[in-house]
């Protein structure tokens, strides 16, 4: 370095400082592209570890899973098609509980859209007085934690005879997911001009028909983005389905999943392939609807 | 001035009106019979789901021998350190690198875009099968992380989930495995936000790198920030899945949450008020988090 500052004349002396902030510029640049590729690296490993983890144990052959290895020695897919055609006892049911999973998911989608619309339209669009009420008692319920209900509720449900049944979970989840719809809803709802309705009203329009004619045909990228969160709250689900869904043609796939989780003959194998399969629609649905869904949550608020 | 004159004009105009057209508002005949209809469902739901096993969890836990009992327990005062330490951790240590990282990916470029969507994934896959794995991963003799261990380091790991304190810090790095992208993602989006003609006002300054975070970014994204430590705080506080699924409370009970020994206390062993009572010691908690947090929402209209 000192032999190429001696060699420079007085010349270029003057562009020196601007030249020696360029190659500090170069050089930062230079190790921020490293720091950024290492980061990468270590948040790639982080991110796919368990995940590799899952897709190579649902690979692993049947005596296999018990052995120290990276990779299966044998691997095979076995474990997915035994899943698909129910050929182990524990999973005798798959596609029953699945169903229940797809109709838990579809209600809770539908009744969330149907009772979040609808409230939102009658304390904002209808502007109903007092309706600041309802919205703070919504705000109030998402913050409730759902875990610290779930023992009334569940005693609240036996008592109603709702044990086993679809509907008891389907009413906890939407109880959860309702407010956060409501929150979305009031928000996007917001940017959509009051003297729509006012015109419609005045040529004649019943609330109802501006409801479907005016507002749900506006509220479409709201709705989709809830939709989504509804369907993938519900999928996600746990707490409550194990609570109130013991029954095996009632249960959902993660309650049955679940269940071998502490037994000592635990099918690994055959688990994580479920669990794979059970993760796709949400995966698919999630990367459909990516763009709609960060949308919504930029809009409104946050509940995992 | 012309405005509170204004407000004093119309005061006893609104005062005239009858108690029935207040209720009403500025609603029409029929139309308010249909804005109260519209809001029956959510009325409804709340409730006969929130309102209604609120009340019964109040009642339920309404005994004060019940807390001397819980006090008493050896495990509930494990519990609640346990808590407070996953709450803590986990909360920071997830919004801390939740935060660096939405910086992160704000570089320009197609592959900083291609590991967003690897990223995201953890979020996109349900919560139990990404847990499920982790729990296999994590077993001492058979998982996947001693495994590599041994193969790439020559290392013997220790069996994770047999030492309260490995099992607990398993339990905070897979939540922040699984919610790290949530949160990243919403803070992405605050920064997103923040209109580029600020960057370049602070570029014109000389603001660049640490010191253009310090005094453009982070004074622009602290009130989203404290939001979001609030409602992670209050989330976390009744984390369910998280160590119910990779610690399962073991070993020997000394993992529990309070939702989980909530659970525990409700099911296992069968005794509702006893567990009704374990989750209702939060209250203190998180009572004042609610209000801050709905005060804080209310106050500073963040864009959640």
């Amino acid at each position: 370095m000192s032999t190429i500052t001696a060699d420079t004349g007085p010349a270029r002396s003057a562009t020196r400082p601007a030249e020696r902030m360029q190659r500090a510029a170069r050089r930062w640049r230079y190790a921020s592209n490293v720091g950024a590729a290492i980061l990468s690296v270590v948040l790639v490993v982080w991110t796919l570890t368990p995940l590799y983890n899952m897709v190579m144990v649902a690979f692993t052959a049947e005596g296999d899973v018990f052995s120290d290895h990276l990779w299966p020695p044998n691997a095979s897919g076995n474990s997915f098609w035994i899943v698909l055609t129910q050929g182990y006892w524990y999973l005798e049911y798959f596609w029953h509980q699945f169903g229940n999973s797809v109709f838990i998911a579809s209600m809770v989608t539908l009744l969330v859209l149907t009772i979040g619309s609808l409230t939102t339209f009658s304390v904002m669009r209808m502007r109903i007085r007092n309706g600041w009420v309802i919205t703070n008692a919504a705000l109030l319920t998402y913050v409730i934690p759902a875990s610290f209900l779930a023992i009334p509720f569940y005693l609240i449900m036996q008592h109603y005879g709702l044990h086993n049944n679809p509907w008891s979970v389907i009413a906890a989840i939407v109880t959860f997911a309702t407010p956060y719809a409501i929150f979305i809803f009031q928000e996007y709802g917001r940017s959509i001009p009051l003297e729509l309705d006012e015109s419609a009203r005045i040529d004649g329009a019943s609330p109802i028909q501006i409801y479907f004619r005016i507002y749900l045909p506006l509220m479409v990228p709201a709705l989709v983005a809830v939709g989504t969160f509804a369907l993938l709250a519900a999928w996600n689900e746990y707490l409550y389905q194990f609570l109130l869904l013991s029954n095996k043609r009632s249960m959902t796939v993660p309650v049955a999943l679940a269940q071998f989780l502490n037994s000592d003959v635990a099918p690994w194998n055959y688990m994580m392939a479920t669990a794979i399969i059970y993760a796709l629609p949400p995966i698919a649905t999630y990367y459909a609807f990516r763009n709609r869904m960060s949308s919504g949550l930029t809009m409104g608020g946050v509940k995992g | 001035m012309t405005t509170a004159s204004a407000i004093e004009f119309g005061g006893p105009a609104v005062r005239r009106q009858s108690l029935w057209r207040y209720w009403r508002g500025g609603l029409r005949g029929s139309e308010f019979t249909w804005a109260v209809a519209f809001l029956v469902p959510y009325i409804g739901v709340f409730v006969a789901f929130v309102a209604y096993p609120v009340f019964y969890g109040l009642w339920m836990g309404s005994k004060p021998s019940l807390y001397t009992e819980v006090f008493s327990d050896p495990i509930y005062q494990q519990t609640l350190v346990n808590t407070v330490l996953f709450v803590a951790f986990g909360v920071n240590l997830k919004l801390f690198f939740a935060l660096l990282l939405s910086g992160f990916f704000m570089r320009p470029g197609w592959w900083v875009k291609g590991l967003l969507m690897i990223f995201v994934l953890p979020w996109a896959v349900p919560e139990l099968p990404g847990f499920i794995s982790i729990h296999w991963m994590l077993n001492g003799e058979w998982g996947l992380l001693n495994n590599a261990l041994f193969h790439f380091f020559g290392i013997d790991g220790p069996s994770w989930l047999n030492s309260r304190w490995l099992a607990l810090g398993s339990a905070v790095c897979s939540h922040i495995w699984r919610w790290l992208p949530f949160w990243t993602v919403i803070l992405l989006a605050g920064r997103m936000s923040i209109p580029t003609e600020i960057y370049d006002a602070a570029k014109v300054d000389g603001a660049t790198g640490l010191r253009r975070f310090a005094h453009v970014s982070f004074p622009l994204l602290a009130n989203l920030y404290l939001v979001l430590t609030l409602l992670a705080t209050i989330f976390l506080l009744g984390n369910f899945n998280t160590v119910f699924f990779i610690t399962g409370g073991g070993p020997a009970n000394s993992t529990h949450l309070l939702a989980t020994l909530g659970i525990r206390d409700a099911f296992d062993l069968a005794n509702p008020r006893l567990g009704v009572a374990v989750v209702m010691s939060a209250l203190p908690l998180l009572i004042p988090l609610v209000i801050i947090l709905m005060r804080r929402v209310k106050n500073t209209e963040v864009q959640l």
